[in-house]
């Protein structure tokens, strides 16, 4: 594997006066392009170890390496410049525009005026706030929203390879976070920064992370691995406990219908006479048959007795199928409607409508089954190399 | 009815000193306000973060605005004699206790996410004070600065005691001459004359503090 980009070494941190120091000998790998999570309960230690990263807190001893480069003896300030820092409440400076804001760093790196003002237009861009209109404003015109954006641009204004984010949407009405996270995840994927990601909701650790520390009091790791493993295969009680009920609904979340092994219902094309309808009926375990138009699209889901109650044309018996899902739906999308649809399956359509197979019980709990098999064997295979929890990497 | 005889005359007739000694007030306030900003916003900042020095500047310069203003014109006299050297002293040290302590509220008052994320993007302590901290508690430190103004262009009549220049000067002279036919319209003239300069300060003030507040912090 290459060399991560941000390593800790026997990090630790001791303030005077406690007995228990709040970071405790950490080693820790982070790679690069990944966003890394420090979830736990409040005072783990998880923002304290964050904040290492960046010098806002110094460690007592132990070292940090980014891009090999051992930090711990930079200068703060420069060291600062070239990573990327959002926190909950964002922080803008009220008594600048917002274009003023973005272009704080660039202006201390000396970069020429005309070169700032393009990286502006092209940052707003890039959170989808339109450039021209917001960097005149100030902060206090902005919605909570729209400042959080203009947070994650300035982090990025000098497109660092690295960035901390503090619970970055802690502050933000659930459905805007939804939204938020959904767009953070889809500019990572073009910008491929590292992450480090500190939260207290592990839902949005599983939904954000590509991998997950879970941190214990004194920022002991208790397990660092990808989020479906440490759902499927929690590397003990306090992580079991940490990740709380329901671990296997939230891993049908992590799950795309793609991934999964579809059911196959019966089906029928349009053109086919009642004598066929039945016959292939009686030939299978399921209680419907699902009517495919001349494109494979699914058209009516039928029944034996919507059949047998007579002349009623093929294309207006039966119901309609409601539930349909794409390959690229969740499992958890696929489920919620599978459990509202008339014959427990959910269809699952191509781009184009046609028909690809079905996503009833069976299928989910197929999955679950196993995703939990491979996460245990993953689990078996690395404690047998002897380093099962804390250098996942 | 002595009060209104002849005052507009008296005015009229006066004009041009009246008008000379408004401008000397005007000056000696304005100089002492300056000299107490440079002091009082310099103290301000060193000791806004450190507890001790914090309570001990507060408490110091609380004192100097608790001294009956006679006596400390008064006492200035044997280290600095007449004029207006002991004057300005003076004056600086009642306008510094408005100044020190809103410049100690203006800046404990910036959001500590927003001094937070100044650091963390890498802004050192004193390009984060110049930037950012002493920006944002400005309006703040500009209202002390607006208090100490006020309190001195009356405090400065006294001065006058010490031979300080400005309105105060005529305001004695009528009180070593009460009961003579023009030393009401003297004292008059002066306390107006003080008042008027008070508002008109007063109103450069709000001027000057809403072009200098950015307009991300008005209202």
């Amino acid at each position: 594997m290459n060399d991560p980009m941000i390593r800790l070494e026997g990090v630790t941190k001791r303030y005077p006066g406690q007995d228990r120091p709040a970071v405790e000998h950490i080693d820790l790998n982070i790679p690069d392009g990944e966003i890394v999570i420090f979830v736990g309960p409040s005072g783990c230690g998880k923002t304290t170890l964050m904040k290492m990263i960046n010098r806002l807190i110094e460690p007592t001893s132990g070292r940090i390496f980014i891009q090999g480069e051992d930090v711990t003896r930079a200068n703060p300030d420069e060291l600062r410049r070239r990573i990327g820092y959002v926190i909950q409440q964002i922080g803008l400076f009220p008594h600048m525009t917002i274009g003023d804001n973005i272009a704080t760093v660039p202006k201390m790196l000396g970069w020429d005026s005309a070169r700032i003002s393009k990286r502006i237009d092209e940052l707003l861009e890039l959170v989808g706030l339109d450039g021209p209109t917001f960097r005149s404003r100030y902060p206090k015109q902005l919605s909570g929203g729209q400042r959080q954006r203009v947070g994650v641009a300035r982090a990025l204004a000098v497109d660092p390879p690295v960035m901390l984010m503090d619970e970055p949407f802690g502050a933000i009405d659930p459905i805007t976070r939804d939204r938020l996270q959904n767009e953070f995840l889809r500019l990572q994927a073009d910008i491929r920064k590292t992450i480090v990601f500190v939260t207290h909701d592990i839902d949005e650790a599983i939904k954000m992370g590509d991998r997950i520390a879970i941190l214990r009091e004194g920022a002991q790791v208790a397990q660092y691995d990808t989020p479906q493993h440490i759902l499927s295969a929690p590397a003990d009680d306090f992580v079991a406990d940490f990740v709380g009920a329901g671990a296997s609904l939230k891993r049908l979340n992590l799950t795309r219908v793609r991934d999964v092994e579809l059911t196959f219902w019966p089906t029928v094309a349009i053109r086919a006479d009642r004598a066929e309808v039945l016959s292939t009926l009686r030939a299978s375990d399921k209680g419907a048959v699902l009517i495919l138009d001349e494109r494979q699209r699914p058209l009516r889901w039928v029944t034996a007795r919507d059949i047998e109650r007579g002349d009623i044309p093929l294309e207006q018996a039966g119901l309609e199928p409601e539930a349909i899902v794409e390959p690229q739906s969740t499992l958890q999308d696929a489920l919620n409607l599978m459990l509202d649809s008339s014959h427990g399956a959910a269809v699952v359509v191509d781009g184009n409508g046609g028909y690809l197979g079905a996503v009833d019980f069976a299928t989910v709990a197929h999955a679950i089954q196993g995703m939990r098999v491979e996460a245990r064997e993953q689990l078996r295979a690395a404690a047998g190399l002897g380093d099962r929890g804390a250098a996942a990497s | 009815m002595i009060l209104g005889v002849g005052f507009g005359e008296y005015v009229i007739d006066e004009w041009d000193r009246l008008f000379t000694l408004v401008v000397e007030h005007a000056q000696i306030v304005l100089m002492s306000v300056a000299i107490a900003v440079v002091v009082g916003v310099g103290l301000g900042m060193l000791t806004y973060r450190t507890e001790r020095p914090r309570v001990a500047v507060l408490g110091v310069t609380g004192v100097f605005l608790t001294i009956p203003s006679f006596a400390l014109f008064g006492l200035l006299i044997s280290p600095l004699g007449l004029g207006t050297k002991p004057a300005v002293v003076a004056l600086v040290m009642y306008a510094l206790l408005p100044i020190v302590r809103n410049t100690i509220t203006g800046l404990r008052e910036v959001d500590p996410a927003v001094v937070e994320s100044a650091q963390g993007m890498g802004m050192g302590r004193w390009r984060r004070l110049a930037r950012i901290e002493f920006p944002l508690a400005w309006p703040i430190i500009i209202t002390g600065i607006r208090v100490s103004t006020q309190i001195l262009v009356g405090i400065a009549a006294i001065a006058a005691v010490i031979n300080g220049p400005g309105l105060g000067k005529d305001i004695f002279r009528s009180l070593a001459r009460v009961g003579t036919p023009t030393a009401v319209n003297q004292a008059l003239a002066a306390v107006l004359g003080i008042v008027i300069l008070g508002l008109l300060l007063d109103i450069a003030y709000l001027l000057i503090g809403r072009l200098t507040t950015s307009r991300g912090l008005r209202e």
